[in-house]
């Protein structure tokens, strides 16, 4: 049986006097991919954002392997939770490996960075020929790797992915994609990934959860959640 | 010669100014309407210690640089968390503070009337006396300051200053605590700005309050903008420049009286120029 590694419990979140998360638990197991879908203002990001100590809690909680923690967002990564931001938010004016450096910085030494590095690099080979290129000049898609690949140098145990996919054009999307199953597989890190594109997330998810104003509507598998046409419903209101 | 030499001793204080500054504005995007308090801290620190106790110069210097790392430390823990606009009006009443303490705190720094009598550097028997003499050791204090900015800038800790500048909440994500290499920055920014008002000092052999006021620190703010932010050398060329125009002012028949009311025109319209046609400023790496 998998061991379930993170756990958002109960948890709600309010922006001023907005509610945007109700009491919402969404678990990750070892080595799965978790999707969270709905539409815009669900709570997807926030989500996220609690679970890395981003959006601070007002009710319920964070478990990592079944203890309760406070989410502090600078302790999440030394704890094995990485956290890429939407918006392919690379620093423009670094280049890409310095980029990759700054993405290790819980590592205890800079051996174990420089091998990480080799990792993601063995991974996303595009940005091996662009080590020396400021990241500001590279194409939306190798941004979107660079800024996956910076989170991966951590060596994560749980990768957290807000739209990978937001911006970019649908080949890139596919193989976005394609690289995030792939860590999952190689690398048996855990991910929770934000998706707005059904198509590309259902595709490789294990689970998926459906929120719709800061509530879970719906949790199961792809194939399952596609049957009970609750995406239509949510996303078209029919 | 001798007033070529006042110029660019002037123009090395300045430089010391500037590239301190460009460390906590232009590497990490800190703006800070407060470094001419810390330049005033080091300048009163060597004042009083070589006036009232006689200590050497260099000791008096680093003692000024303490003190200054100190004080900003002090104004960092408090203001550096704050966001933006809040933070830069918290480093203008500081600075306005500072001013206040200096021209109020008449047992140690004689009020408005300042202290004069101050030595010139020495060492090993040798005093500073000439002022090519004096050029020649700011000129070495201007090289050290240059080379540990790039040491600094080069650094590992350098690169996460720069990505703070870029966006502070995506480094934090990475585990860094932002406020802390904020903290460090801006300790280090004052006591270079303290070394710069020890040399100040020394030179003029009279400081009073009023050369280090908030208008003070907005000039310093212009170097760093007119050199370009990210930029050592710019912020160099910058203080030689905003020093030698106005000495241009004295040639083109102004009386003195109105000379200093332009250069102050000056300086805002070299600003409001560079904001329209160059944003990034002479050498910069980034924009505003």
């Amino acid at each position: 049986m998998k061991e379930i590694l993170l756990t958002l419990r109960n948890a709600s979140v309010h922006y001023g006097g907005v509610k945007a998360l109700d009491s919402v638990t969404i678990t990750v197991d070892e080595g799965e991919i978790i999707a969270l879908m709905g539409p815009n203002g669900a709570g997807k990001s926030t989500a996220l954002k609690a679970i890395f100590g981003l959006a601070p809690l007002t009710h319920g909680s964070v478990l990592w392997h079944d203890e309760e923690i406070v989410p502090v967002s600078h302790e999440m990564a030394a704890s094995g939770i990485a956290y890429v931001p939407q918006g392919r938010q690379v620093f423009k004016s670094l280049s890409v490996y310095e980029n990759l450096e700054l993405g290790g910085y819980s590592l205890p030494n800079r051996k174990d960075i420089k091998n990480n590095i080799d990792a993601v690099l063995h991974l996303f080979p595009a940005l091996k020929e662009k080590l020396s290129t400021k990241a500001g000049l590279l194409s939306g898609g190798q941004q979107q790797m660079l800024t996956i690949g910076r989170g991966l140098v951590a060596d994560p145990r749980v990768l957290l992915l807000d739209e990978p996919s937001l911006g970019l054009a649908p080949k890139v999307v596919k193989e976005v994609f394609e690289k995030i199953r792939e860590i999952n597989k190689m690398r048996n890190i855990a991910i929770i990934v934000v998706e707005h594109s059904i198509k590309s997330i259902l595709g490789i998810a294990h689970r998926t959860y459906v929120l719709a104003n800061g509530r879970i509507a719906a949790e199961g598998k792809g194939e399952s959640i596609e049957q009970s046409k609750i995406l239509e419903k949510i996303f078209f209101a029919f | 010669m001798e007033y070529l030499i006042h110029i660019a001793v002037l123009a090395c204080i300045y430089g010391i100014l500037g590239i301190s500054l460009n460390l906590v504005m232009g590497e990490t995007g800190l703006i800070s309407v407060t470094h001419a308090a810390f330049y005033g801290l080091g300048a009163y620190a060597v004042a009083f210690l070589l006036v009232g106790f006689g200590i050497n110069f260099f000791l008096a210097t680093l003692a000024g640089m303490i003190l200054a790392s100190g004080v900003a430390f002090a104004i960092g823990v408090v203001f550096l968390r704050l966001k933006e606009v809040y933070y830069v009006l918290g480093t203008v009443g500081s600075n306005v503070i500072l001013f206040s303490v200096l021209l109020n705190w008449n047992s140690v720094t004689r009020g408005p009337l300042g202290i004069g009598g101050i030595p010139r550097p020495e060492i090993f028997g040798f005093r500073f006396s000439e002022n090519e003499a004096f050029l020649l050791l700011v000129l070495a204090a201007v090289a050290i300051t240059y080379a540990i900015s790039v040491l600094i800038t080069r650094s590992s800790f350098g690169r996460v200053l720069n990505a703070i500048r870029e966006d502070e909440d995506v480094v934090s994500v990475f585990g860094y605590s932002v406020y802390h290499y904020k903290l460090v920055i801006f300790t280090i920014g004052a006591a270079f700005a303290a070394l710069a008002g020890a040399f100040l000092a020394s030179y003029l052999t009279y400081i009073s309050p009023f050369s280090f006021t908030v208008v003070e620190s907005i000039f310093i703010l212009s170097i760093v903008v007119l050199g370009g932010l990210g930029s050592g050398r710019g912020a160099l060329i910058a203080a030689g420049i905003l020093v030698i125009t106005p000495e241009a002012l004295r040639f083109v028949g102004f009386t003195p009286d109105i000379a200093a009311q332009m250069r102050q025109v000056l300086y805002g319209l070299i600003l409001i120029l560079l904001m329209l046609y160059r944003p990034q400023g002479l050498l910069g790496r980034f924009r505003i």
